[in-house]
C-alpha cells in the first residue's frame, strides 16, 4: 500500500476528469486491480477533491448558477423524473452533491423571502424529505446517493473510517499495553493541539522515539500529507516531541522523509516496538 | 621601566625585590610566592626612586618581550601577545621631530629621568642606528606596520591577505628590521604629529594586536575587528589591522578620543603614504613568509643559548607578574610562551650588532633573544614555573606538551612532570555534537486555556507556536546553505507573528517558550550547541597530527576564513544560538525584547540564587567522589545555562545603545553619560557580583556576569555603575593567585576558570584599556570582612576541564599551537591583545553569617553539615516532590469532591429553579459560599499526605547502610519541608482553586443543560464475549449508499442486486449495531436513516433485483422477510432514534406513485407492524397520514392513498391472519394484494 511516487501518478493520471460516480469506481478497480479498494477510493476522492477545488470558482459565480438553474428547470418540465441535476453535475465536470446545494440554494432563494440559512440547505441536504419541492427532493436525493466523492453520506463514511480506525488504534495499543492518553482526555487537560493518541511512556519504532500517534484513514499523499504537517504533525512535534502517523490506506513513500526530524510514517501499525525496561537486573 | 629591568639585569636588585616592589603598589605587604626574602635595604632605596613608574612596569615588561620576540621571530607565529603600554614606556628621544609625542610621553614621568638614562641611551642609540632619520621615514615605517602586520603573518595569514586582493599590501614592506617588523606592533602615539592632546595628555599606550585578517574576514566577529573609534580608513577592504583601538588612557584623560581620532587620521595619511617603496630586506619583505617546507625549522640547543642568566632572570620576573596576576590575561602569555616554544628559525637582522657577545648581561642593549635558542629557553624557564597551570590543562595538550622534543632537551624534569601529568590526567574534554533540535513540550499547567485571557489570545499563541517551529526548522535547513540570508528568509514571517502578539500575556507566552527553547537547544551537554570550539568543527583537534600540515594546507589554499578566532575571540553565537539572535534581530519588537529581558533576567537570578550543595572536605571517600560527578554535572548546567542567558540578556539589553559607529567623544559623550547614568541597569548585576563574592560564590556568578558584559556598549563601562563592577572584577582577577591554596580557598580549577574569562573581557574592545590603571579604587565595596564563616561555592571542586574548555574555548587555542608544531606548520591565529593592568586587591571578604533563619533551621543545616551532600539533595528532593504531590493529591481528592458535590448542589437549584436556573454568576456565589470552607481541610490532609509519603521516598533513595538515626532525622526534615510547602501553597491557593475547579464545573453543567441532549444520552456497549468481528459501519453505510444509489439510478442495464445480498446486508447490520465496537453515533445516525429509505424503497419495490433470468422485481415474500429484518433492527438494535416518520414522508410515499400496478400492501403491512411492535404509535401515524394528504398528488394516487389512510384507521390493531383478511377487501381498487 506504500506507492512510490511513480506508481502513485500512473494511477492519478487515471482519475482526472472522472465523474466521482460507482461507475467509474468500478473501471479504477478494473484497472488497478492489484491495489486496495479502499486504497484506491481514497486516492480518487483525494485526487477529486483537488479537482473541484481548483474549479469551484467558476461554478459559483452568478451567471453560472443562474445557467445551472435554468437548465435544471427546463430539464425537469421536460421529465421531471430523469435525472437532470445529476446529468447537469457530471456534464459541467462538477460534484453532484455540490451541484444539489447550489441548485437547492437558488431554489430557495426564489421560493422563500430570506436567504436559506447555511443549517437549513445543509439539514435538507441530510434529509431531501424537508424539500418544499418533492421533484427537486428527488433530484436532489439522487445526486447525494450517487455521488461518492462529497455529500453528507459520504462525509458520514468517512468520518465513520476515521473513527473506526482510531478504535482500531486505540485496541492495538491497549493489547501492547502501552498506556496513553486519548484526544478527549487531552482536551480535557486543555491541550491546544491534540494527537490521536499521545503515549504516556514513549517507545521507539525503527529506532525512531515515538511520543504520540495520528491516525489517519485516508492514502497519504503530497496535498493532503503537506497540509497534514502544517497544521497537524509539525504542531505535535512542536509540543510533544517526535511521533508516528498511521496512514492506513498508504502512502507515497518519498513523503516518509522526516524521520530524522522526528515525524515518522506507516501504513499500518508497527510491529516491532521497543518499550522502555524497567527492570535493569 | 627599562631602568627598572636595566638594574635587574646588571643584579642590582633582585627578582623578588622587583616583584614586590610591583605588587606593593597593589597589594601592600602581603608576601606573594615568589618573594619571600626581606627587602635588602638598598635595592628598596634603588627602586623607590622609581615607585611613580611602577605601575607602567608590568606593560613596559610585556611589550618588551614581545619586541624581543618579534627581533627574532619574524615569521614565527603571529604572535597575539603584544602588549599594551610598551611604546609609552619605552623612552623615547625628545626632540625628534617625528617624536613628538614621545617626547611628551617621556615628560610624563619626569622624576625617572635619571635612573632611566641608562637605558634611554643605547635605546636611543639603538633607534639612531636602525631607524632612518627623518619624520617620512618613520611614518613610512610606521604605516606599514599594519601591513606587515598582516604581511608577517606566518603562512596562511599573509597568503590569505593578498588573495583576498589588498592592493595596498604587496609594497607594504620593511626597510628596517627590528621594531617596525614586528606584526604586533602598532603605530605609537608618537608618530601622532603634535597636538595639543598629543602634547598635553600624553596617554598611556596600550597596543592592542593587530587582528588577524582571517577574523576580520568572519562576520559575527565585527564588533571586534571593528575599532571602536571607527578608525578604519575607508580605502580599507576589512577593518583586519585596525591596530589602534585599543587606545589607553590613564584615569582622568579626558582626552581619549581627539587622541583616537588624530590618531586615525594619521593612520589615514600613513596608509596613503606606505607605498613608497622602501628598500625591502629579503627575510622580512619576503612576500612569501616561508613555512614549514621552504625552510627547515632551526633546531634549538640548549647549549647554544646566549645570555642564560639574564633569560633567568627576565623568565622569572615575567613568570612572578604572571602569577601575580598582574598581566591581563594569562593565557594570552602562556599562548605566548608557547609560540616562543615553537618558533620555527630566527631572522637575524642583517645589521645585527657585532659586538654582541652571548653572556652579555648588562644591559637592554643587545636583544634578549638572540637565537631560536634562547627564545626556547626562555619559554621552557617560564614553563617550568607554571607546571602546575599546565597540568591541570587538557589531556590533549599535555601530551603534545609532554611529546615536545624542545621541552625535552631544555628540561627533561619538566618533560619528566608533564609525562607524569598527562599519566595521571583524567581531563579529557571531548567535543560533542550538538543534539537535533528539540520541541519544547506543552504543559497544560502553563499553556492551556486557563492561562490566557481570551480565546483569542489562546488561539493566537497556538499558531505562533507553530509558526516559531516552522521558523526553526527552516532555519536549521538552510542556514549552512552558502547566500542563505535569516532577514531575507525568515524576517517578514518571523515579523508578521510578532504582529499578532497584542496581548501582554501572549508576549509573555511567547518568551517563555522562546527562552525554553534556547535553553533546551543551545545549553546542550556539548555547551554552546553546534561545536564548542569555534563556529565549526575543530577539526585540527580531532585529526592527527601528521595530517595537521597538509590539512592546514589545504585550508589554506581555499582560502577559507579561519575558523577559530585565536587566544581571544570576540563574543559569538555559536551554532543554534545564531538562530536566537537572528530572531531577536529580526523580530526588531519592543514589546518582545523586554518580555525577553524580564524574563532573562527573572531566570538569571534564580539560578543564581540555587542553592547548590557546597563541598565539605571531610568526606573525601569514594561515595563522595560519585556525589561529586552529580555536583559537578548540576554546576555545569546551572553555569552553562546562566552564561546563555545573561549572554542574551547582555545582547537585548545593550542592543539599542550598540551600533557601528564610534563612541561617542567629548560633550557629546557627557550628555550621553549623563542620560544614561539614569538609566537602572536592567538586572542589578552590580548587587549580584557582590552578594556573589561575598558568598563565595565568584565561580557561579562571574562566569555569567562576564558573558553579559561581553556585549556592553563603549559607554557602559564609563557609567558608574558599571565602573564599580569592572573595578570589583579587577580586584577579584588580581586576587586569584594561583600558587595560593589553602583551606576553604578557591579551588585551583575554579580560579583559573575566573582568570580565563576575565582575561577574555579585558580584552573585549568596548572594555576601555585604562580601567586596567586604576590604581586605588574605592576599597569599601571589597572591606566585608576577612573571616569565612562557611565554606562557600568557590571552595568546591565544581570545574572540571570540561567545562573549562567549555567556557573557554579559545584556551584550546593552546593546544593547536602544540599540534600546528607537530605538523610542521605554523600557526597564524591571531586575536586581540592589549592591556596591562596593574591593580590593587584586597582579600575577599566573606559574609557575615546568616542569622534570620529559625533554630529548627539551624539544627537542619547543621545535620546536614557533616553529612554527604547527596543526603540534603535526597531530602530536598524528596520534600519539593512529595510538596508539589501533595497539591496535585488534594486536587485530586478533596477539590474534585468538592466539585461533585456543586454539580449535585446544582442540579437540585435547576430542579427547584425550574428551566431557566437563574444567573450563573450568581449561582457561583452560592455554591462557593458553601464549598470553599470545605478548603480548610486541605491542610490537615496535606500534613497528613506529607506524613505518610516523604519518609518511604527517603528511606527508598538514601543508602542502606545509612544509620538509623541519620535515617530518621533525614526523614524528619523531609516530612517538615515537604509539609511546609505544601501547606504554604494550600493555604494560600486553596480557595481560589476550589472557586477555578467549582466554576469550570458550572458551566459545564449549564452547557450540559443546553442542546443535544439526545446526543449525551446513555449508550450500551456490546456485550462481553463480543470479539468485535462484525463489520465496520462506515464499510455498510457505503453498501447501503451503493444499493439507494442503484435504486434511485441512473443505472446500467446489467446493474442491480441480489435478494440474498440485501438479506446479507440487514444481517451485518444486525451484527454491526449489536457490537458497537466501532459505532459512532453520527455513523449509527446515517445508518438509521439509510434503513428507512432502504424500506421505503422495499415497500415501492423500487430495488433493481438481479437475479437468474433476469428478474427485476423483488419477490413479496422476500420483501415482507426483509422489512421483518428491518423492523426487527429497529426495534432491537438501533439504540439511537430511527426516523421512521420518513416512511411516510412524500417523498417516499410518492415513490409509491411511479410504480405501476400501484401496490400498496406493503406499506400498510409495514405500518400495522410498526404499531404492534411499539415502534410508532397509531396516533402518530394518522398525523403523518394526514399530512400527507395535503400534498399534491395525481388523482388517482391520492384517491388510493385516502382508501389506505381510511383502512389503516379503521382497523383495530389484530394480529397478523386478520391482517391478510383486511388486504382481501380491497381488490377491486386495481391494487393487486398479495396473499402470502
Amino acid at each position: 500500500m506504500i506507492l512510490t511516487k511513480a506508481q502513485y501518478e500512473e494511477i492519478a493520471q487515471c482519475l482526472v476528469s472522472v465523474p466521482p460516480t460507482r461507475q467509474s469506481l468500478r473501471k479504477l478497480k478494473q484497472r488497478f486491480p492489484s491495489q486496495s479498494q479502499a486504497t484506491l477510493l481514497s486516492i480518487f476522492s483525494q485526487e477529486y477533491q483537488k479537482h473541484i477545488k481548483r474549479t469551484h470558482a467558476k461554478h459559483h459565480t452568478s451567471e453560472a448558477i443562474e445557467s445551472y438553474y435554468q437548465r435544471y428547470l427546463n430539464g425537469v418540465v421536460k421529465n421531471g423524473a430523469a435525472p437532470v441535476l445529476l446529468d447537469l453535475a457530471n456534464e459541467v465536470d462538477y460534484a453532484p452533491s455540490l451541484m444539489a446545494r447550489l441548485i437547492l440554494e437558488r431554489f430557495l432563494q426564489e421560493h422563500e423571502e430570506t436567504a436559506p440559512s447555511k443549517s437549513v440547505i445543509n439539514s435538507m441536504l441530510r434529509d431531501p424529505s424537508q424539500i418544499p419541492d418533492g421533484v427537486l427532493a428527488n433530484q436532489v436525493y439522487q445526486c447525494i446517493v450517487n455521488d461518492c466523492c462529497y455529500g453528507p453520506l459520504v462525509d458520514c463514511i468517512k468520518h465513520a473510517i476515521g473513527h473506526e480506525h482510531e478504535v482500531l488504534l486505540r485496541d492495538l495499543l491497549l493489547e501492547k499495553n502501552l498506556s496513553f492518553l486519548d484526544e478527549d482526555q487531552l482536551r480535557a487537560k486543555g491541550y491546544d493541539k491534540t494527537p490521536d493518541f499521545i503515549l504516556q511512556v514513549p517507545v521507539a519504532v525503527e529506532g525512531h522515539i515515538i511520543h504520540w500517534i495520528e491516525s489517519k484513514a485516508s492514502f497519504g499523499d503530497e496535498c493532503s500529507h503537506h497540509a497534514y504537517l502544517h497544521d497537524q504533525f509539525w504542531s505535535y512535534w512542536n509540543r510533544f516531541g517526535p511521533g508516528l502517523v498511521i496512514y492506513w490506506y498508504g502512502f507515497i513513500q518519498e513523503l516518509d522523509c522526516n524521520r530524522e526530524r522526528g515525524i515518522l510514517l506507516k501504513a499500518c501499525f508497527p510491529t516491532n516496538i521497543v518499550t522502555l525496561c524497567h527492570s535493569l537486573a | 621601566m627599562a631602568a627598572v629591568l636595566e638594574s635587574l639585569l646588571r643584579e642590582e636588585v633582585s627578582v623578588a625585590a622587583v616583584v614586590r616592589w610591583i605588587a606593593r603598589s597593589t597589594r601592600g605587604s602581603e608576601v606573594t610566592a615568589l618573594t619571600r626574602p626581606q627587602d635588602n635595604p638598598g635595592e628598596a632605596a634603588a627602586l623607590s626612586s622609581l615607585r611613580p613608574l611602577r605601575k607602567e612596569f608590568v606593560p613596559f615588561l610585556l611589550n618588551f618581550l614581545r619586541e624581543q620576540s618579534s627581533r627574532v621571530l619574524p615569521q614565527g607565529p603571529p604572535t597575539p601577545a603584544k602588549a599594551p603600554g610598551a611604546s609609552a614606556a619605552l623612552p623615547g628621544r625628545p626632540g625628534g621631530p617625528s617624536r613628538g609625542s614621545r617626547g611628551a610621553r617621556s615628560q610624563l614621568f619626569p622624576p625617572t629621568e635619571a635612573a632611566s638614562t641608562a637605558a634611554e641611551a643605547p635605546l636611543a642609540r639603538r633607534g639612531g642606528r636602525r631607524r632612518g632619520p627623518g619624520p617620512a621615514r618613520e611614518r613610512g615605517g610606521r604605516g606599514l606596520e599594519e601591513g606587515v602586520s598582516g604581511e608577517n603573518l606566518p603562512g596562511a595569514g599573509g597568503r590569505r591577505l593578498r588573495g583576498s586582493g589588498s592592493p595596498s599590501r604587496p609594497s607594504l614592506t620593511l626597510s628596517d628590521p627590528p621594531n617596525l617588523s614586528n606584526l604586533e606592533e602598532f603605530p605609537p602615539v608618537g608618530s601622532v604629529p603634535p597636538g595639543p592632546a598629543g602634547r598635553t595628555k600624553p596617554s598611556r599606550r596600550i597596543n592592542p594586536t593587530p587582528v588577524s585578517e582571517e577574523r576580520s574576514l568572519s562576520k559575527p566577529k565585527t564588533c571586534f575587528t571593528s575599532p571602536p573609534i571607527s578608525c578604519v580608513p575607508s580605502s580599507q577592504p576589512s577593518a583586519l589591522d585596525t591596530s589602534p583601538w585599543g587606545l589607553g588612557l590613564p584615569p582622568g584623560c579626558g582626552s581619549l578620543q581627539e587622541e583616537r581620532e588624530m590618531l586615525r587620521k594619521e593612520r589615514s595619511k600613513q596608509l596613503q603614504q606606505s607605498p613608497t617603496p622602501t628598500c625591502p630586506t629579503p627575510e622580512l619583505g619576503s612576500p612569501l613568509p616561508s613555512r614549514a617546507g621552504s625552510l627547515p625549522d632551526e633546531p634549538a640547543d640548549p647549549a647554544r643559548v646566549s645570555s642564560r642568566q639574564r633569560l633567568e632572570l627576565v623568565a622569572l620576573v615575567y613568570s612572578s607578574c604572571i602569577a601575580e596576576n598582574l598581566v591581563p590575561n594569562l593565557f594570552l602569555e602562556l599562548f605566548f610562551v608557547f609560540q616562543l616554544l615553537t618558533a620555527r628559525r630566527m631572522v637575524t637582522a642583517k645589521d645585527s650588532d657585532p659586538e654582541l657577545s652571548p653572556g652579555v648581561l648588562d644591559s637592554l642593549e643587545s636583544p634578549l633573544f638572540q637565537s631560536i635558542h634562547d627564545c626556547v629557553f626562555f619559554a621552557v624557564q617560564v614553563l617550568e614555573c607554571h607546571f602546575q597551570v599546565l597540568s591541570n590543562l587538557d589531556k590533549g595538550t599535555l601530551k603534545l606538551l609532554a611529546e615536545n622534543e624542545r621541552l625535552l632537551c631544555f628540561s627533561p624534569a619538566l618533560q619528566g612532570r608533564l609525562r607524569a601529568a598527562y599519566e595521571g590526567s583524567v581531563a579529557k574534554v571531548s567535543l560533542a555534537m550538538p543534539p537535533s533540535a528539540q520541541a519544547v513540550s506543552f504543559q497544560p499547567e502553563t499553556d492551556n486555556r486557563a492561562n490566557f485571557s481570551s480565546d483569542r489570545a489562546f488561539h493566537t499563541f497556538k499558531k505562533q507556536r507553530d509558526v516559531f517551529y516552522e521558523v526553526l526548522r527552516e532555519w536549521e535547513d538552510h542556514h549552512e546553505e552558502p547566500g542563505w540570508d535569516f532577514e531575507k528568509g525568515l524576517g517578514s514571517r518571523i515579523r508578521a507573528m510578532m504582529g499578532q502578539l497584542s496581548a501582554a500575556c501572549s508576549h509573555s507566552h511567547f518568551v517563555r517558550l522562546f527562552q525554553k527553547q534556547l535553553l533546551q537547544m543551545c545549553q546542550s551537554p556539548g555547551g554552546a550547541g553546534g561545536t564548542v570550539l569555534g563556529e565549526a568543527p575543530d577539526v585540527l583537534s580531532m585529526l592527527g597530527a601528521d595530517k595537521l600540515g597538509r590539512l592546514w594546507r589545504l585550508q589554506e589554499r581555499l582560502m577559507a576564513p579561519q575558523s577559530s578566532g585565536g587566544p581571544c575571540p570576540p563574543p559569538t553565537f555559536p551554532g543554534c544560538q545564531g538562530f536566537f539572535r537572528d530572531f531577536i534581530l529580526s523580530a526588531s519588537s519592543f514589546q518582545f525584547n523586554q518580555h525577553l529581558m524580564d524574563s532573562l533576567s527573572l531566570k538569571i537570578r534564580e539560578l543564581n540564587g540555587l542553592a547548590l550543595p557546597q563541598h565539605e572536605p571531610s568526606d573525601e571517600d569514594g561515595e563522595s567522589d560519585v556525589d561529586w560527578q552529580g555536583e559537578r554535572r548540576q554546576f555545569a548546567v546551572v553555569l552553562l545555562s546562566l552564561r546563555l542567558l545573561a549572554k542574551f540578556l547582555g545582547f537585548v539589553a545593550f542592543l539599542p545603545y550598540r551600533g557601528p559607529e564610534p563612541p561617542p567623544t567629548g560633550e557629546l559623550q557627557d550628555s550621553i553619560l549623563a542620560l544614561r547614568s539614569q538609566v537602572p541597569p536592567v538586572l542589578d548585576v552590580r548587587t549580584l557580583l557582590q552578594r556573589g563574592l561575598q558568598a563565595r560564590r565568584a565561580v557561579l556568578t562571574v562566569p555569567w556576569l562576564v558573558e553579559f558584559l561581553s556585549f556592553a556598549d563603549h559607554v557602559v563601562p564609563l557609567l558608574d555603575y558599571y565602573r564599580d563592577i569592572f573595578i570589583l572584577l579587577l580586584r577579584l582577577h588580581r586576587s586569584l593567585v594561583l600558587s595560593q591554596e589553602s583551606e576553604g580557598k578557591m579551588c585551583f580549577l575554579n580560579k583559573l576558570l575566573l582568570l580565563a574569562v576575565l582575561g577574555w573581557l579585558f580584552q573585549i574592545p568596548t572594555v576601555p584599556e585604562d580601567l586596567f590603571f586604576l590604581e586605588e579604587g574605592p576599597s569599601d565595596a571589597f572591606e566585608v570582612d576577612t573571616v569565612a564563616p562557611e565554606h562557600g561555592l568557590d571552595a568546591a571542586p565544581v570545574v572540571d576541564q570540561q567545562l573549562l574548555y567549555t567556557c573557554c574555548p579559545y584556551i584550546g587555542e593552546l593546544r593547536k599551537l602544540l599540534a600546528l608544531w607537530v605538523s610542521g606548520s605554523s600557526g597564524r591565529s591571531g586575536g586581540f591583545m592589549r592591556k596591562i593592568t596593574p591593580t590593587t586587591t584586597t582579600g575577599l571578604g566573606a559574609q557575615p553569617s546568616q542569622t534570620s533563619q529559625g533554630l529548627q533551621a539551624r539544627l537542619a543545616q547543621a545535620f546536614f553539615h557533616n553529612q554527604p551532600p547527596s543526603l540534603r539533595r535526597t531530602v530536598e528532593f524528596v520534600a519539593e516532590r512529595i510538596g508539589s504531590n501533595c497539591v496535585k493529591h488534594i486536587k485530586a481528592t478533596l477539590v474534585a469532591d468538592l466539585v461533585r458535590q456543586a454539580e449535585s448542589l446544582l442540579q437540585e437549584q435547576l430542579v427547584t429553579q425550574g428551566e431557566e436556573g437563574g444567573d450563573p454568576a450568581q449561582l457561583l456565589e452560592i455554591l462557593c459560599s458553601q464549598l470553599c470552607p470545605h478548603g480548610a481541610q486541605a491542610l490537615a490532609l496535606g500534613r497528613e499526605f506529607c506524613q505518610r509519603k516523604s519518609p518511604g521516598a527517603v528511606r527508598a533513595l538514601l543508602p542502606e547502610e545509612t544509620p538509623a538515626a541519620v535515617l530518621s532525622s533525614a526523614e524528619n526534615i523531609a516530612v517538615g519541608l515537604a509539609t511546609e510547602k505544601a501547606c504554604a501553597w494550600l493555604s494560600a491557593n486553596i480557595t481560589a482553586l476550589i472557586r477555578r475547579e467549582v466554576k469550570a464545573a458550572v458551566s459545564r453543567t449549564l452547557r450540559a443543560q443546553g442542546p443535544e441532549p439526545a446526543a449525551r444520552g446513555e449508550r450500551r456497549g456490546c456485550s462481553r464475549a463480543c470479539e468485535h468481528h462484525a463489520p465496520l459501519p462506515s464499510h455498510l453505510i457505503s453498501e447501503i449508499k451503493d444499493v439507494l444509489s442503484l435504486a434511485v439510478g441512473p443505472r446500467d442495464p446489467d446493474e442491480g442486486v441480489s435478494p440474498e445480498h440485501l438479506e446479507q446486508l440487514l444481517g451485518q447490520l444486525g451484527q454491526t449495531l449489536r457490537c458497537r465496537q466501532f459505532l459512532c453515533p453520527p455513523a449509527e445516525q446515517h445508518l438509521a436513516k439509510c434503513s428507512v429509505e432502504l424500506a421505503s424503497l422495499l415497500v415501492a419495490d423500487q430495488i433493481p433485483i438481479l437475479g437468474p433470468p433476469a428478474q427485476y422485481r423483488l419477490e413479496r415474500g422476500q420483501a415482507r422477510r426483509l422489512l421483518h429484518m428491518l423492523l426487527s433492527l429497529w426495534k432491537e438494535d438501533f439504540q439511537g432514534p430511527v426516523p421512521l416518520q420518513l416512511l411516510l414522508s412524500p417523498r417516499n410515499v410518492g415513490l409509491l406513485a411511479d410504480t405501476r400496478p400501484r401496490e400498496w400492501d406493503l406499506l400498510l403491512f409495514l405500518l400495522r407492524e410498526l404499531v404492534e411492535k411499539g415502534l410508532m404509535g397509531r396516533m402518530e401515524i394518522e398525523a403523518c397520514l394526514g399530512s400527507l394528504h395535503q400534498a399534491q398528488w395525481p388523482g388517482d394516487f391520492a384517491e388510493e392513498l385516502a382508501t389506505l389512510s381510511n383502512l389503516f384507521l379503521a382497523e383495530p390493531p389484530l394480529p397478523e391472519p386478520q391482517l391478510r383478511a383486511c388486504e382481501l377487501v380491497q381488490p377491486n381498487r386495481g391494487t393487486v394484494l398479495a396473499q402470502s
